[in-house]
């Protein structure tokens, strides 16, 4: 892959298949119509997917590097930036690189490279979202699928604690619900929707059925729905608010299904019981795979965040929170993951690329954010940004550089560039690629 | 005698404090082994001034911590022998992997102690983090030896994949004590609900009423039981669980007298 700015493309061009770098969905199905090197028309893609494009060519981007000085930001020259970065990084004992979720996987490999190069932590986006799912993934197994498999042969589709009509716009209409699929021809009257969850959500409201639970006490009703699976007698009337009849209804539904896919949002992985939540669903799972065909997939919510686990995985033998302090990589969830990490008061410098946990970390997490040096790699100001010692821009994968991505079901997508940066950076990849020069330069 | 002098803020990976480690060591020699602080290598005698002389063996080796150290990890990691008294708090991993001799903490563990124990006591008279007596990460067979007591309270996961030995926690534990648990003894003062859940093994002993999953049935009452060689005072009912799993034969006892 080449690290060079390429030309700037001036005459009107309508570009297909383009990827979308928003969520977990992935679509790469988008037409953009550029004219002078701005995306003026956006086909196929959902509102968020839209936004995006239009505010890449937009004006608020981040164009230059930034430096703070005496509490306000300088224009700096990027060489000075990347400098200042590499520095930071070298004198910490205990850097942590974090984010990755909305780069392409090339970036995270510089990243990782960086990490054990200084002796840091690297953790990402998943540590605060679907930690849980991996945990329960790692001691349970997952009988997953592509969403390949599940448009064309799902014939139940159940979403528990998510609500994809606003979270990943296009999923029902493009892999699960509404596409005609090979053994599916009919589309959606193939198939069946349930949906569960703690309130009447836009996607319940176009579920074929919704089974309302209390909130935090998703682990009983999956309980008991795996005792209904296996014919063992249960007691109880109600669980979590539902009847004995709903769940024996639901339980029948699953086992009489000819495939049938289960697609968990944060509402289970992050409700009380988290990790055990997922074990349960997985569990119940397996055990329908003895009646029919069955698979759970988690809806994994930012464009990479499946792909950040993967090259962790393949590179350090671990998903998230992988610590090279001693020089091999030891895994600790509770101990090198970033909330605990930060709000501990661990870290004593941070990298942020490809996310904003100046805007979604506990309050604790982002004190010690703001008292540390941080330097931020995005594409626009943000919550993180704002409190960042040095800013570097990146540039946005899938459109102004090539990469790879995973998508949620971890079926790697290639993303092409289609336009130039409107920074003053290659890609994201190359930005990390000269801190790492930098620091090796550094430590001799 | 161990008295700390600074803690680095970025905590302290001292496995090193261990009785297997100092026997035999002179003083400066103990003074010289090596500590991490976050990516930087230091030693023992940056962070503790060291005083008296350590035995010649393991067993008769006494180490005495005179302060809280609450962000030093893995003290007494894999200790096999001898007595470590911390006269104040300690950090995570306190405990894990040990396989015989005693620690006695006076005031709080922070989550991850006794971890992988496989033998031997570690008894903490303030409260434990998460994850007491837990596996290791991926790890589906937890401490396999060994006794652990927590005076105060636990939080959750307390026993997590439990295989053996005992842990005793004589306050509140917070929720999924003894998760996923294969044999051994886990008792509980009192617990947040989904005790015992997937457990297939082992048994449970709760001192006060406490919420249980559907999975659980109760089978009998019973009075002043033996359960695992520990005799209980009082009126127990006993539940067998959890349904859920197959093959489960775990028994979780909850206080009614
Ligand atoms: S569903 Fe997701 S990936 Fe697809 S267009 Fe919308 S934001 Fe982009």
């Amino acid at each position: 892959m080449s690290l060079q700015a390429p030309e700037r493309l001036e005459e009107r061009v309508v570009v297909r298949d383009v990827g979308c770098t928003v969520c977990g969905c992935l679509c790469d199905d988008i037409e953009l119509e550029i004219e002078g090197g701005r995306i003026v028309q956006v086909r196929h893609a959902c509102a968020m997917g839209t936004a995006k494009f239009l505010h890449a060519t937009g004006d608020s981007r981040l164009r230059h590097a930034l430096i703070r000085e005496d509490g306000s930001f300088r224009r700096a020259e990027l060489q000075e930036a990347l400098d200042r970065a590499a520095e930071i990084l070298v004198d910490a004992s205990r850097p942590l690189l974090f984010g990755w979720s909305e780069t392409s996987c090339e970036a995270l490999r510089v990243g990782i490279k960086i990490a054990e190069e200084i002796g840091g932590l690297i953790d990402n986006c998943s540590s605060i979202c679907h930690s849980p799912s991996i945990l329960a993934l790692q001691s349970t197994g997952l009988p997953a699928c592509t969403l390949g498999e599940v448009k064309n042969r799902a014939d139940l589709v159940i979403y528990w604690g998510a609500n994809p009509l606003a979270s990943h716009p296009r999923h029902l209409s493009r892999y699960s619900t509404f596409p005609r699929g090979y053994f599916r021809e009919r589309g959606k009257s193939d198939r069946t929707l349930v949906v569960v969850d703690v309130r009447r959500s836009e996607t319940a409201r176009i579920a074929d059925r919704f089974i309302q639970v209390k909130p935090n006490s998703d682990y009983e009703v999956l309980t008991v729905l795996r005792m209904l699976v296996r014919e063992i007698k249960v007691k109880a009337e109600r669980t979590g608010g539902v009847s004995m009849e709903e769940l024996k209804e639901l339980a029948e539904m699953m086992k009489s299904c000819s495939f049938g896919v289960l697609f968990f949002g944060l509402g289970l992985a992050s409700s009380s019981g988290k990790s055990w939540n997922v074990s349960a669903a997985i569990k119940l799972a397996a055990d329908l795979n003895e009646h029919t065909k069955f698979a759970v997939l988690p809806m994994r919510g930012h464009c990479n965040v499946a792909g950040t686990n993967q090259v962790l995985g393949w590179q350090t033998g671990f998903p998230y929170a992988v610590d090279f302090s001693r020089g091999y990589a030891w895994y600790s969830p509770g101990e090198t993951s970033v909330v605990d990490l930060l709000a501990r008061g661990e870290v004593d410098a941070m990298l942020v690329i490809g996310a904003d946990p100046g805007a979604h970390l506990p309050r604790k997490a982002v004190e010690r954010m703001a008292e540390i040096p941080l330097i931020a790699i995005d594409i626009s100001h943000t919550p993180t940004t704002m409190l960042a010692d040095v800013v570097l821009p990146g540039a946005v994968v899938g459109l102004e550089s090539a990469g790879t991505c995973y998508r949620m079901d971890d079926v790697p997508v290639h993303v092409r560039q289609v336009i130039s940066p409107a920074s003053e950076v290659p890609s994201d990849e190359w930005v990390l690629e000269q801190i790492y020069r930098r620091i090796r330069r550094l430590r001799g | 005698m161990l008295e700390p002098v600074s803690q680095p803020e970025c905590g302290l990976v001292a496995e090193v404090v261990s009785c297997d480690v100092f026997a035999g060591r002179s003083r400066k020699e103990i003074e010289e082994l090596e500590v991490y602080a976050g990516n930087r290598r230091r030693k023992l005698g940056d962070f503790f001034s060291v005083s008296g002389s350590a035995a010649d063996s393991p067993e008769e080796t006494r180490i005495v911590i005179a302060g809280s150290v609450e962000r030093t990890k893995w003290i007494g990691r894999g200790m096999s022998a001898g007595e470590i008294v911390v006269e104040g708090s300690t950090g995570m991993y306190t405990g894990a992997w040990m396989k015989g001799g005693r620690i006695v903490v006076k005031g709080s563990v922070d989550s991850f102690a006794g971890m992988m124990m496989d033998g031997g006591e570690l008894v903490v008279q303030g409260d434990a983090g998460d994850y007491l007596g837990c596996a290791y990460r991926g790890e589906w067979r937890g401490m396999r030896g060994g006794s652990i007591v927590v005076h105060g309270n636990a939080g959750s996961e307390a026993g997590h994949c439990l295989s053996g030995g005992r842990v005793t926690v004589k306050g509140r534990a917070e929720s999924f004590a003894g998760v996923r648990m294969h044999s051994g003894l886990l008792v509980l003062g009192s617990a947040e609900r989904r005790v015992g859940a997937q457990m297939t093994g082992g048994s449970i002993v709760v001192l006060a009423e406490t919420e249980l999953l559907p999975s659980f049935e109760l089978i009998e009452r019973v009075t002043s039981p033996e359960i695992e060689g520990v005799r209980f005072e009082g009126v127990f009912e006993v539940y067998a669980g959890d349904l859920a799993e197959r093959n489960a034969k775990g028994r979780v006892y909850v206080k009614v007298e």
